[in-house]
């Protein structure tokens, strides 16, 4: 290309075209920006992605460095996974609603547990008072995980499970049921969250101090690469870093250096990056900014590729990939004029299809005001069902790859990130860097940039800040049954009477010493799911070990 | 937890805080009594909030406890941002009264009010007072003048560790500690601190504590103890503090009934550093 | 002088980005903010509300446990006498449920898109009755 001659003729148009029109008809606002606070240019052209080589930048899907796509034949192969997150009530019903959404053409599952499940305390402990059956699930003790997966044959169906600080119980469990229905481990394939650094930068479910939780995740690792080699140990998460109010490029810095830190504390543990690096996933938050989003999806596929080969000096191919799961942005919603909602997620949607992504979750439009009923579920699933059958957009490889814009802000992006990314190892690494406060505050300090814009309508939100109406219909909103907790109290007392407790204690007190001698905790974490130790009394063991954190807030 | 006074002291904070004369009223209602001041200072992040929890809850199995928590107000909205209760949960469920004070008028100072309310906590039964502060400026003076002990935090990679040796913040630490002891670069700050003491023929304590080493903390809490067993030392700060917070009552009555006070102002600083001066020698 | 303001979360939900929000918003709108931090329990709240002497309390619930978590936060505060004090609530809050938290004594309740401006102007107006 004749980069010379181009660039004498874009200087032409800006001189004789352009900035004839705009003198006598300015542009709608004086800059245009990324979510990450870089400046928009009006066109795109070759000379935008003049440093960019075609093969060793963009190349081709299935291949290094994957910006791509991590197959070959993308969509047109196999369609992305449709998961929908729920979960809510007890166990009875929420193996209801799964049993429904498999019969709608879901094909996988995503279990949400309800917050005391995921910090570890019962349902009768006074922390949990309010909180049972509310964001999720409440599962006590594999009494009820037998419950929840009831009719659902676990060498049939994937299942993801958002579970972090008490990740090793519930997969002990999950393993447990599977036992019983003569499922043997090898065959069990999804995915635990198991992804503790993020709940210290933004979702808020850690129990232990840093140190602990890495070592109960090495474990994981360690126990999973011989059991459950079908399973993904681990989705490092940038989704809840985004709903925190970072931006595009702190959402994928931040999510990255967590990978890093969680293959360094593996390697440390002597497994092989090359092995276990093929069960590490991903999971991204789909924005609104349309092209900002495509094009932070492939320039994370790239920088992760490369970090991979270049700094673990990972061979193996699988283990290079990127592989992501992706919802639409949670915070994106508004409560005002919920159903343009439906239209918002549409969007985010087509955006994560368009940057490659192997599942997805459509959120529901009437989650800003309550948990989403079975009506909303359907129409976001039925959302992707849309994409994938009647838009077309399945049966093209990377359509985007080429656009001289996607192409220089997937660039843009990489830059930016890979500087956070400096700076993190700068400080010694992200549990160091966590620690000292540093992500939660920039995330912090973006969310309060962003809310002020939008108040200033820089930022414009339909039916928020622009296009109200008045009179705002009423919705409906799924009402969770407050005696959800009475029934799951009763249930405990019921099961602490009729098991046997003196197997109970054993195998808590092994777990304890385990836990102070450094062995490998999921062996003895699994013997005590068997034999009906709660999710309290096991969590209860390692809080007495390992002490509990206090977030880290410097303002 | 209504088996203490907290909600009449916690109230008459408030008022001691608003209203300098009303202030005079209270303290003077009340009979004197000993207890003792500790300040923690430091800059932001080196992790004094974590150490001051554990430290309370010590004092606490001594006597009755009380945490003030100083951050700066903003000099342009006169808003603060108080978040120093996050790394304070334990010792406040286990009944050590925390109150946090945003630095209100006083730039770059602790509070206008701070003598007189830890006079107030001191003459309402509470037998040890910790503040915690960032110690740079005005506040340098202000916790020289009330506190019996001052411990001095720094940790390594906190950037600003070299800036608080030029600003002469390494002056008034009675015991100083590195802490965050695992991070690299602490045995490197300790020895640099260690130095630098050595250098002005110092030979205060010098500690390395980290929140994973409860030992490393109960040992500092025995320091502390030690040096607030210097009775000679402690007479002379007691003295001190009643004299400023009294110069204070006088300053702001004389304030209130006179329009162009600045002379007086500078009368008032004389005294100050005359006091401090006398610190020294 | 300044209002002073405690910004707390009580319960399991970990979800802060609001909470935070609020409280920089409230603090450069000249007010004195104490921020607590996730997981307070509602006697650690009340706790806080009493020794700070704070003028009025702010809570942030997107769990969906409002309604219990609210009725403990309001009890322990009597408990210690000090429920004079307002209390307002943010988050996502069912409509349906909006009477029955106001009757609880709740001042004011602030769901998803409220303007920060908004909030501290009615902060302004109930602290000054």
């Amino acid at each position: 290309m004749d980069y010379k001659k181009i660039k004498e003729r874009e200087a032409k148009w800006s001189e004789a075209t352009l900035n004839k029109v705009l003198k006598r008809f300015p542009e709608r606002k004086e800059t245009f920006k990324t979510s990450f606070g870089e400046g928009i240019k009006s066109i795109y052209s070759p000379l935008d992605v003049e440093s960019e080589d075609f093969l060793s930048d963009v190349g081709y899907p299935g291949e290094y460095p994957y910006t791509r796509g991590v197959q070959p034949t993308m969509y047109r192969g196999k369609l992305w996974t449709m998961r929908q997150y729920a979960g809510f009530g007890d166990a009875e019903e929420s193996n209801k609603r799964y049993r429904y959404l498999l019969s709608q053409g879901q094909t996988g599952l995503s279990i949400a547990f309800d917050l005391p499940t995921q910090i570890g305390y019962d349902s009768d402990d006074e922390m949990s008072e309010g909180e049972v059956g509310k964001v999720g699930v409440a599962i006590d003790s594999l009494k009820d995980m037998e419950t929840l997966f009831y009719n659902i044959p676990l060498d049939k169906v994937s299942t993801s499970m958002t579970i972090n600080s008490t990740a090793a119980i519930l997969l002990s469990m999950y393993m447990a049921v599977a036992e019983m229905q003569g499922v043997s481990p090898d065959k069990l394939k999804g995915t635990i969250q198991n992804d503790i650094l993020k709940e210290y930068i933004a979702r808020g479910t850690y129990i232990f101090p840093p140190k602990s939780s890495m070592r109960i995740i090495t474990n994981i690792f360690e126990y999973c690469a011989e059991k459950l080699p079908g399973f993904n140990t681990i989705s490092i998460s940038g989704y809840h870093i985004r709903e925190a109010g970072a931006n595009a490029v702190q959402e994928i810095a931040f999510t990255l250096a967590d990978g890093i830190a969680y293959v360094n504390a593996a390697i440390q543990a002597g497994l092989d990056p090359n092995v276990f690096g093929k069960r590490l996933s991903f999971f991204f938050n789909s924005h609104n900014n349309f092209l900002e989003e495509i094009s932070k999806f492939r320039a994370a596929r790239r920088i992760w590729a490369k970090i991979m080969k270049e700094k673990f000096n990972v061979t193996d191919k699988k283990a290079q990939m990127l592989r992501f799961h992706t919802q639409t942005g949670g915070s994106t919603l508004t409560a005002q004029q919920p159903m343009n909602n439906i239209v918002r997620v549409a969007y985010q949607a087509l955006a994560a299809v368009f940057g490659g992504t192997q599942s997805l979750h459509t959120n529901s439009y009437d989650e800003a005001l309550g948990l989403p009923t079975e009506e909303s579920v359907t129409i976001a699933l039925r959302t992707q069902q849309l994409i994938a059958y009647e838009t077309g957009v399945s049966e093209v490889v990377d359509p985007f790859a080429g656009s001289y814009y996607v192409e220089n802000l997937t660039n843009r992006i990489e830059n930016e990130v890979n500087k956070y990314i400096d700076k993190i190892e700068n400080i010694g690494g992200m549990v160091k860097a966590i620690e000292e406060g540093f992500p939660q505050k920039e995330i912090g300090e973006a969310a309060y940039r962003y809310q002020k814009d939008v108040e200033k309508g820089e930022q414009i939100i339909i039916g928020l800040n622009k296009f109200k109406s008045e009179d705002e219909a009423k919705n409906e909103v799924l009402k969770i049954n407050e005696e959800v907790e009475n029934k799951q109290v009763e249930k405990l007392k019921k099961l602490r009477k009729e098991r046997n407790n003196d197997a109970v204690n054993e195998n808590l007190s092994k777990l304890d010493e385990a836990a102070s001698s450094g062995e490998n905790l999921m062996p003895f974490i699994f013997s005590c799911v068997k034999s009906y130790a709660t999710v309290g009394e096991i969590s209860n063991v390692l809080r007495r070990n390992f002490g509990e954190y206090n977030e880290s807030i410097i303002s | 937890m209504l088996k203490n006074n907290f909600l009449e002291v916690a109230k008459k904070i408030s008022v001691i805080e608003n209203n300098h004369s009303k202030a005079k009223e209270i303290i003077d209602g009340l009979p004197e009594k000993s207890y003792f001041v500790v300040g923690i200072t430091g800059s932001p992040g080196v992790g004094k909030s974590s150490l001051t929890n554990i430290i309370a809850m010590k004092f606490l199995e001594k006597g009755k406890t009380a945490v003030l928590a100083i951050d700066p107000s903003s000099p342009f909205t006169g808003g603060a941002f108080l978040g120093d209760r996050i790394r304070m949960k334990d010792s406040a469920s286990k009944g050590v009264f925390i109150r946090s004070l945003a630095s209100r008028g006083s730039v770059g100072g602790l509070n206008p009010s701070i003598y007189d309310t830890v006079e107030f906590l001191g003459r309402s039964g509470f037998e040890y007072i910790i503040l915690e502060t960032v110690g740079t400026g005005q506040a340098e003076t202000d916790i020289k003048n009330i506190a019996d002990v001052i411990v001095l935090v720094l940790s390594p990679g906190n950037g600003d560790e070299i800036q608080s040796m030029k600003a002469g913040i390494m002056e008034i630490g009675d015991i100083y500690v590195v802490n965050k002891m695992d991070l690299p670069g602490a045995k490197s700050l300790y020895a640099k601190v260690k130095s630098i003491l050595e250098l002005s023929n110092k030979n205060n304590e010098v500690l390395l504590t980290g929140m994973a080493y409860k030992e490393t903390i109960y040992d500092l809490f025995d320091k502390i103890n030690i040096e607030l067993g210097k009775k000679t030392h402690r007479n002379s700060v007691k003295n001190k503090r009643e004299i400023n917070r009294l110069l204070n009552v006088v300053l702001k009555e004389i304030n209130d009934n006179c329009l162009n006070c600045e002379s007086l102002e500078i009368i008032y600083k004389f005294i100050r550093e005359d006091l401090n001066e006398g610190k020294k020698s | 002088m300044p209002i002073k303001v405690l910004v707390a979360k009580p319960g399991l939900d970990g979800h802060d980005r609001g909470a935070k929000v609020v409280a920089m918003a409230l603090r450069d709108a000249g007010m004195e903010v104490i921020y607590t931090g996730l997981r307070q329990t509602p006697s650690s709240i009340a706790d806080a509300a009493l020794q700070e002497d704070v003028d009025i309390i702010g809570l942030s619930i997107l769990s969906g446990a409002h309604n219990r978590l609210c009725k403990k936060v309001l009890d322990a505060m009597k408990e210690r006498n000090i429920e004079n004090k307002p209390v307002f609530l943010g988050g996502i809050i069912p409509e349906e449920d909006y009477e029955n938290l106001k009757s609880m004594g709740i001042v004011d309740i602030f769901g998803p898109g409220t303007s920060l401006e908004l909030i501290a102007k009615r902060i302004k107006e109930i602290v000054k009755k």
